[in-house]
């Protein structure tokens, strides 16, 4: 048997060799530093989420309606009458949360160990394209149920860009289709999240995949495996992939299913963060909720968005500061100016930023979700109130901090007093 | 249009608006048939003559231990045949007309309001000569419906008072008031309320009991193939100093 199977395989090799020869490249024969910790599960887990979200999605659209009149019934006709179609609308809402979990994780593990910086800038400018494609793909998936959160939100981002100087109403025009969201707005959204977005999102995990294994894996050390290599021209520090980095990103799947499968079977809403209680009410042109917000994943910018106050009484500079905030991401290979890459050997500059950036970050995205009233307001009234709520100073003063990360960080990292960087990675 | 994202959040809003009146905590049990089935007797009787569960099929009801026979002969005012949704038989535009809005669907009322505001919601009716029902509800000011299960619990009356506690900061009181008595005691009502509260939550996700009994197998799994994946990864890795 086995003997007839490696025939086969000969058979198959000598017609097609590109398949051995990829394998060795990129798994059997690709030497990753043998010092990964934690953090450096979450790529592959985001790559597992990709698979999870297309699959479940396949499934999904083969019951779902992308019209106006029918959208928000075949969610819930999947819900109840399709045979495990609960299990597989879950798995995808849940999959777009744990999508954005993952991702941040992700990007803070480069930020952790400079991973942006050379020679991986490429690696991190297709990571930061994946990011911007990935927001574009849950925003148009978060339309297609049709509740009152997905019309309002998308009303509310469409809107976004209608505060474009000149061409923006006519640019929020084109991308709806119609003078408010309808039923062209939901069509055109299907066909970009089902098909258009997971292309785009495809191509670029293989090439952010493709510059990586050019380069070679970064570690906690922050140094580089290849400059000492065995006999044989292995990476001494280096394991192959295959089997070492599989079986561990095996052990660490089955713990990411575990959370996954708890938060899916157990609490699918978690608390209205990943269900917004209100999308399980129809949508209606005709009644605008109270208080809107945004999925979790986008509440910090969103909070950025609203703690710019208004231009002659225009939006735009609050959607600019937004648009900023996610771009600059694009810029941190060249703004860290830091001669070691892991925070393990950076000083005390470098390390508070990033603490302060991160718990900023977290501040926006909390007050991204409640309404500016949440904090109280200010006692007091001065001529440079120009709101009294709390947490709209607050949100100001953390926009500003998140910018000051990014904006001072080549003043900060070329004077931060760095530990000296050891030859090989240490155990 | 671009003032449009703010000014959503600024609506004073009718149909969420807090009112500041505490919810009380719904002691629903999605495992007690019973409740549940006294809970979709009240929906039918009660509740189906304005409001429908359009996303719910009769003969699901098989699943909180009705048979097919039970249902056709005791629930189903609004359908034939037994594979049918639980639709209301009033029509949504002359109910606009009458109510000044269509009285809303409910298959999903409990994960939209949650159930805690649904048990507050149906205990917390009174009186009120202003409002063209005769009816108001503290919970939700000036809402279009009456109170429907006024025979059960009687018309009652409320009395918000502001006072000022020790320490001087104001809040405000509310006293009920029993102006005539209903077919059931209040322990009864509430009683009553709870098992609607119950039923309308698992119309809401009929799946949800399965779904946790699922949940479990699952991670009992996952849990043994943690072991043989940790194990796999030790055995591969001791090797590597």
């Amino acid at each position: 048997m086995s003997a007839r199977l490696a025939a086969l395989w000969n058979w198959f090799d000598s017609r097609m060799p590109t398949v051995a020869q990829q394998w060795r490249i990129h798994a059997s024969e690709y030497y990753a530093p043998k010092n990964f910790n934690f953090w450096y599960f979450f790529g592959s887990l985001a790559l597992l989420v990709l698979v999870i979200q297309i699959v479940s999605g396949i499934f999904l659209t083969m019951n779902y309606k992308p019209d106006a009149s029918l959208a928000f019934g075949s969610v819930e006709y999947i819900m109840r009458d399709v045979s495990g179609g609960w299990v597989l609308r879950y798995i995808h809402s849940t999959g777009a949360s744990a999508f954005f979990v993952v991702v941040y994780l992700h990007m803070f593990r480069g930020m952790l160990y400079g991973s942006h910086k050379q020679p991986r800038e490429l690696v991190w400018i297709f990571g930061v394209l994946i990011y911007l494609t990935l927001m574009g793909e849950a925003f148009f998936g978060y339309l297609l149920p049709w509740g009152q959160m997905s019309y309002w939100g998308a009303q509310v981002i469409v809107n976004l860009f209608g505060t474009v100087p000149f061409i923006g109403p006519d640019l929020a025009l084109w991308i709806r289709g119609d003078y408010v969201v309808g039923d062209a707005t939901l069509n055109r959204f299907f066909a970009l999240h089902v098909i258009a977005f997971p292309l785009v999102l495809l191509g670029l995990v293989v090439a952010h995949l493709l510059a990586l294994h050019d380069v070679g894996s970064n570690n906690p050390d922050g140094v580089e495996i290849k400059k000492y290599k065995d006999a044989n021209g292995r990476p001494l520090d280096g394991v192959p992939f295959h089997p070492y980095y599989t079986v561990k990103d095996l052990m660490g799947s089955v713990v990411f299913l575990a959370v996954f499968c708890f938060i899916m079977f157990f609490v699918p809403e978690v608390g209205g963060y990943f269900l917004e209680y209100n999308n399980f009410i129809p949508a209606d042109p005709l009644q605008t909720p109270p208080h809107i917000a945004p999925v979790w994943y986008f509440t910090p910018y969103y909070s950025v968005l609203r703690a710019v106050p208004p231009l002659f009484h225009s939006q735009f500079p609050g959607v600019l500061a937004m648009g900023i905030a996610v771009l600059i991401l694009f810029f941190l290979p060249w703004l860290d100016r830091s001669p070691v890459k892991s925070i393990r050997y950076r000083g005390t500059l470098y390390k508070s930023a990033l603490a302060i950036f991160v718990v900023v970050f977290v501040i926006l995205g909390y007050l991204g979700t409640e309404p500016t009233t949440v904090w109280g307001q200010f006692g007091f009234d001065a001529f440079f109130l120009d709101t009294k709520d709390v947490a709209t100073w607050v949100a100001r003063v953390c926009t500003i901090a998140y910018f000051l990360f990014f904006f001072l960080m080549p003043w900060y990292t070329a004077r931060d007093r760095v530990k000296p960087v050891p030859d090989r990675v240490t155990a | 249009m671009k003032r449009l994202f703010f000014l959503a959040l600024l609506l004073p809003l009718s149909v969420l608006a807090e009112t500041g009146y505490r919810l009380d905590h719904s002691p629903n049990d999605p495992r007690d048939i019973v409740s549940l089935q006294e809970g979709a007797r009240t929906f039918v009787n009660y509740c189906q003559g304005c409001h429908g569960a359009q996303y719910m099929r009769f003969n699901r009801l098989t699943e909180i231990g009705l048979t097919e026979a039970q249902i056709r002969d005791n629930l189903m005012f609004t359908a034939d045949k037994v594979g049918e949704t639980m639709k209301t038989s009033m029509p949504a535009k002359e109910a606009k007309t009458w109510f000044g809005v269509a009285p809303p669907d409910l298959s999903l009322v409990a994960r939209s309001r949650g159930a805690d505001w649904l048990y507050t919601y149906l205990r917390s009716f009174y009186r009120d000569p202003k409002t063209p029902s005769g009816w108001n509800n503290i919970v939700y000011p000036n809402v279009a419906m009456p109170h429907v299960l006024w025979t059960l619990q009687g018309e009652r009356g409320l009395v918000v008072e502001a006072v000022k506690d020790l320490a001087g900061h104001e809040r405000l009181e509310y006293r009920w008031t029993q102006l005539s008595p209903g077919a059931l005691s209040q322990v009864e009502y509430d009683a009553a309320a709870r098992d609607l509260v119950n039923f309308l939550v698992y119309v809401g996700e009929p799946a949800a009991t399965k779904r946790k009994a699922i949940g479990i197998v699952v991670l009992f799994v996952l849990g043994i193939l943690f072991i043989f994946a940790y194990l796999l990864k030790k055995e591969f890795w001791k090797d590597v100093k």
